[in-house]
């Protein structure tokens, strides 16, 4: 009888490591194939499935940088990848220093209307990013913004201080009240408790919050296609793999390698930061 | 008295100095970096500096202003503008001056000249192409969202029984980090189609052909090709309802399961009658936060489609509208409409979030 129970034991727990082996390996062949394709020919990834490759895993006659360097090069991936930085490092720290002044502001400063003034700002979440399309368009194109970095800087900032504030708010309200006490009693002003004391230790809140904002700006297209545009002096990644999808979509070892290198900087804070990329992630998705 | 006076009058002058070489710094910069004769690198290398150090540099400067003025009430009352004057005119400018326009001109025409009273909306209820967007937007919904959060648990419930949790869940997770433009490719790589007798080099085609079908245009052939989009969807935010719910399981607590099995309860019967509904909360607010990003699609379908062969959704046809059509009538009326659909679900997700945290 227990002999029995322990053989059905095996079977089920046999059972359920191959379920969870098959799960993992469905949402990992897709990228996969993208990666394998990314160093092959485009002769080869036109005439044979990039599961070949494993009947001679070892080959290493069949994989070419090749593609890497064409799509970089030729196809602008590479300008369009320092234009990708210019856009988001600012749109992730700019955001970050305005929501926590405004976050300490809210919550360490005494004046009217505090308490109604931090619910309005995170109510404003819940509106969606279209609607405010149309009149920012004119607005950016009467200001000659349309196209400048600063312009994306600035409507990132607007999109993201919402939660921002509210992220920062949260953990910079519980600070202890001593802390902020003593460096008033030494003589401190706000400026100075604020650049000393609060953003330092803000730090979790605030990494969080950043891995967030800065994958969220990386890896959208909308704003970019909006603010920006696909001129190449300014498109990001994501846009001109966009242009490259709808021009040369039959061009695989474009398409594979451009895609790949539009998602190196995430996947390299995905396996980095994990531990910050999960908890970003989650702070970050009641944004509307 | 007067070595103080002149303390002051000199640090009046030093503010005054550095907020003319600020300005003047952050013009030069802005025309600097627009230039084209200068190396994109150290280009962008100035922009990203000069924007960072800017935005520092403007509190700096507001701050030293108003730690000048002599009277300490005064000093007081304008220090918390220095403070939140700027995220309250971003605020204003990016969202509530826009979107309360957005709700007006949704009741002009096309360039905004003429009052055209419910016109576009009447128009957007009536179209037959923006109806087929309705349409869609719906089947996104339901199956989008129920599939993500039955897969989200699923693998939950799995994962939880294995040694290797964390990593089994990182390939679940993994793609969250990629964006829907990256996915896209991805995927139209899994769907590619060649004619039959070639060989196929896509995954899901070659399989066809191997168990003897014909190769198929997944994300071609209305109406299925909506599954093939909405696949992707799935396949990107299964993670995140998987750890969001996976959390909230280890959560339940053991002494219930135990007495459940006690009472000769199986697994099964453990998981439907005590583990889900003791989550339940958790199921809905990943669920609506699900629902709102589905409700709000835009760039699989821009990507794969641009909204042809019946894929057409609300976010992509008012990118249409607002760049090839040039109608910001039926534009803002869509916007309006996404709005209102998003509204309630994100109203509870916010509602629920503070709720969370003890707040009203």
């Amino acid at each position: 009888m227990k002999h029995k129970r322990a053989s059905r034991g095996i079977l089920a727990s046999f059972t359920l490591r191959g379920a969870v082996a098959l799960i993992c390996l469905i949402w990992t062949i897709p990228t996969i194939g993208l990666l394998i394709s990314s160093f092959r020919e485009l002769n080869h990834i036109m005439t044979s499935g990039w599961w070949t490759v494993f009947r001679t895993p070892l080959d290493f006659s069949q994989y070419t940088l090749e593609n890497y360097r064409r799509v970089i090069s030729a196809h602008g991936l590479g300008n369009a990848f320092l234009n990708s930085v210019t856009a988001t490092v600012p749109s992730t720290l700019i955001p970050i220093t305005v929501a926590a002044f405004a976050a300490y502001a809210l919550a360490w400063m005494r004046f009217p209307g505090r308490d109604m003034l931090f619910t309005l700002i995170v109510w404003l979440i819940v509106i969606p990013l279209q609607m405010t399309l149309i009149p920012l368009l004119r607005i950016y194109v009467a200001l000659k913004l349309s196209g400048t970095f600063p312009g994306i800087w600035l409507a990132h900032t607007g999109f993201g201080i919402p939660l921002a504030v509210y992220l920062l708010y949260s953990f910079i309200s519980q600070i202890p009240r001593e802390l902020i006490e003593a460096a008033t009693v030494d003589g401190a002003s706000h400026f100075q408790i604020f650049t000393q004391v609060v953003l330092r230790l803000s730090t979790p809140a605030i990494a969080s919050f950043a891995v967030f904002q800065f994958l969220w700006v990386w890896n959208d297209l909308l704003v970019s296609l909006v603010f920006l545009g696909t001129s190449q002096d300014v498109a990001t990644m994501t846009v001109v793999l966009t242009e490259l999808v709808g021009t040369r979509g039959q061009d695989w070892h474009l398409l594979t390698s451009g895609a790949f290198v539009s998602m190196a900087v995430p996947l390299l804070v995905f396996f980095s930061l994990q531990r910050y990329f999960v908890r970003g992630i989650l702070a970050g998705s009641v944004k509307g | 008295m007067h070595e103080s006076e002149q303390r002051t009058l000199s640090r009046v002058l030093i503010t005054l100095a550095l907020s003319v070489l600020v300005f003047f710094a952050l013009r030069w910069c802005f025309h600097f970096v627009q230039s084209k004769e200068i190396p994109r690198l150290l280009g962008a290398l100035i922009a990203v500096v000069a924007g960072v150090a800017g935005v520092w540099a403007l509190y700096w400067i507001a701050n030293e202003w108003v730690s000048l003025i002599p009277s300490r009430r005064v000093r007081e009352a304008l220090l918390p503008f220095v403070f939140l004057g700027p995220a309250l005119f971003l605020l204003v400018v990016y969202l509530v001056y826009p979107g309360l326009t957005t709700i007006y001109i949704s009741f002009f025409d096309k360039r905004s000249e003429n009052f055209v009273g419910l016109d576009n909306y009447a128009f957007i209820f009536t179209d037959p192409n923006v109806r087929i967007a309705f349409r869609n937007n719906a089947q996104w919904l339901i199956v989008v969202t129920s599939l993500c959060v039955t897969l989200g648990l699923l693998t939950a419930v799995l994962f939880d029984r294995i040694r290797l949790e964390s990593l089994a869940k990182s390939f679940i997770f993994l793609p969250m980090a990629i964006s829907a433009v990256g996915a896209s490719v991805i995927w139209r790589f899994v769907y590619a189609w060649q004619p039959p007798g070639r060989p196929q080099i896509g995954v899901l085609n070659a399989i066809r052909v191997a168990l003897g079908q014909e190769p198929v245009g997944w994300y071609i052939q209305p109406p299925s090709n909506n599954l093939a989009l909405m696949a992707i969807m799935i396949w990107l935010q299964t993670g995140f309802c998987m750890v969001i719910l996976s959390a909230a399981l280890k959560n339940v607590p053991d002494e219930l399961l135990e007495a459940a099995r006690m009472d000769g309860a199986n697994e099964l019967q453990l998981f439907f009658l005590i583990s889900v509904p003791y989550i339940r909360g958790v199921i809905i607010t990943v669920a609506t936060t699900v629902l709102i990003a589905v409700l709000k699609v835009f760039d699989i379908v821009y990507v794969m489609t641009r909204g042809n062969y019946d894929t057409e959704v609300i976010a992509n046809r008012m990118y249409v509208e607002m760049y090839r059509f040039v109608n910001f009538g039926h534009g803002s009326a869509l916007a309006v409409i996404l709005f209102l659909a998003v509204a309630p679900a994100a109203f509870f997700n916010v509602r629920n979030m503070r709720r969370q945290r003890g707040e009203q």
